[in-house]
């Protein structure tokens, strides 16, 4: 079995200034190369474990914090943000807030983390084309990140996460501005990504995405895991609707058979198609 | 530098000569001379009107009268003061116009940071330019919605008074929370990683670039030791 790369041990975060906390003793493991889905309502708390385990949260976000936050087997409390950059790697909904605003160009934006981090030059180049072609926005690079489309920044910011060549990468809704082709980008950089070894969270409202990229899915509700298991049984468990969530596309169409008395063995084939349909 | 050499050397012709030298030669070269007249002149034209109509009308030590104009008299002196008051400002605003057009903001950062500046304060610098567009875009979009819900921006002064509020507490709120964000992406992106930065590419520096600067440099403690001695009468 793969090593645990990425360990969220009862974490119970609460926000400066909030009476109450807004994770509650929140325990998820990542193993190398595995993508674990996370979804829930707005509010669940989904973002908020996103920035815990990216480390943003205290540090850079305020707030205390209790339980343990492991980065392959190290306990990350002593550690810097600046010591996390280049080991995990989070993107949020927002394109526009994550670039960094000065670089004229989409290349200057997609390297500006390698820059901070002082790799070599040489390097540098080398991390900056890899990202840019792994998300194919080769055709972007001396184009101003000003102006481009939300989808186009979005897939830049991921660029710029994946020239860190984090090992770990935490994602919030990074497919939230992207238009389908764009979404089936992403998935496929994140597939690669998790295929060479890297452990993925990602959080999303779009359950067909995560039932085509996840090994695991786990479901929040109110700063808490309600579900954790692998995503076939997740996805398909009916407590998700009451949890806010939309179950995918083939799970929906297989209980709208079940419902009607369709022949299911015909329409088990038709959704099993379905749900190796790549997500548009 | 051309700046403080503007006032350094004093007179009308000190400052026109530097304007020509520093100014409009290096923008004859670099093909930019009609938009550098253009906006030097629309930047400084609202405080060289000013600089004239107070020194023509309002020179302390004005004495030989050139016209006037009811009770107000317009003198010599003043004149001549009010015209190298001119020929400064125009030197000064000429070669801050040649700095805007010949220097993009990215470059002008990356220059400094090379040359030792904190890649912090140079963030801070360039960040703080980038950000206008943006803010102006977002500013629009807001007043677009507000419109849109029945905010009446046009019409009487009052009226557009009473317009600001809605629109200033969104772009104020929404520039916040942005600034939070970006925040937390640039820590997420290793800015706060201590050491030097690897830079990709830096401004070309050329020889003639050096000299030109080096020139500008010497040019300052000349010229307050020519004035102190008092060699720069020939100029005025």
């Amino acid at each position: 079995m793969a090593a645990l790369t990425l360990v969220l041990e009862s974490l119970t975060y609460r926000y400066a200034g909030a009476l109450r906390p807004s994770l509650h003793e929140v325990s998820l493991e990542l193993r190398e190369g595995e993508v674990l889905g996370l979804v829930g309502a707005s509010e669940a708390g989904k973002t908020t474990i996103c920035l815990v385990a990216s480390g943003l949260a205290p540090r850079t976000v305020g707030g205390t914090l209790s339980g343990r936050l492991l980065l392959d087997g190290e306990d990350t409390a002593p550690l810097a943000m600046h010591d996390l950059a280049g080991r995990i790697g989070i993107a949020f909904a927002s394109p526009a807030t994550q670039l960094s605003g000065v670089a004229a160009t989409v290349y200057e934006e997609v390297a500006f983390g390698p820059m901070n981090l002082g790799v070599p030059r040489s390097e540098l180049i080398a991390r900056t084309e890899e990202a840019l072609s792994a998300l194919r926005i080769e055709s972007l690079a001396d184009r101003d990140p000003a102006q481009l489309s939300g989808g186009q920044q979005q897939l830049v910011a991921i660029a710029g996460l994946l020239a860190l060549r984090p090992a770990h990468l935490v994602l919030d809704e990074p497919t939230a501005q992207l238009d389908p082709a764009g979404t089936a980008m992403v998935a496929a950089a994140l597939a690669g990504l998790a295929a060479n070894g890297a452990s993925i969270l990602v959080a999303e409202q779009k359950t067909d995405l995560l039932a085509g990229i996840c090994s695991r899915v786990a479901a929040i509700d109110a700063g808490r895991v309600v579900l954790d298991g692998p995503a076939v049984e997740v996805l398909a468990d009916p407590r998700l609707t009451d949890l806010g969530v939309a179950p995918p596309a083939a799970v929906r169409l297989r209980r709208a058979a079940a419902e009607a008395n369709l022949p299911a063995a015909s329409l088990a084939r038709l959704a099993d198609a379905i749900a190796e349909v790549p997500p548009r | 530098m051309t700046t403080v050499l503007a006032v350094l050397s004093g007179g009308l012709l000190g400052p026109a000569i530097l304007a020509v030298v520093a100014v409009v030669l290096p923008a004859l070269i670099g093909r930019i001379l009609g938009r550098l007249l253009r906006t030097a002149l629309l930047l400084s034209l609202p405080i060289a009107i000013s600089v004239l109509l107070v020194n023509l009308f309002f020179f302390p030590a004005g004495r030989e009268i050139l016209f006037q104009v009811g009770p107000i008299t317009a003198t010599a002196e003043g004149l001549g003061f009010a015209l190298e008051t001119l020929a400064r400002i125009g030197a000064i605003s000429g070669a801050i116009t040649l700095f805007y057009l010949t220097t993009p903001p990215s470059e002008l950062v990356l220059d400094l940071e090379r040359r030792g500046v904190s890649p912090r304060i140079a963030f801070v610098a360039l960040a703080s330019v980038q950000t206008v567009p943006a803010l102006v875009e977002r500013a629009a979009t807001i007043t677009a919605a507000q419109r849109a819900r029945g905010l009446d921006t046009e019409g009487s002064v009052w009226r557009r008074l009473r317009g600001v509020l809605p629109l200033a507490g969104p772009v104020l709120l929404g520039s916040i929370t942005e600034v939070e964000e970006r925040t937390m992406a640039l820590e997420a992106r290793g800015f706060t990683h201590p050491g030097r930065r690897t830079l990709l590419w830096w401004p070309a520096d050329s020889a003639r670039q050096r000299v030109a600067r080096w020139l500008l440099v010497l040019a300052v403690p000349l010229l307050i030791v020519a004035r102190a001695l008092g060699w720069l009468g020939w100029l005025r």
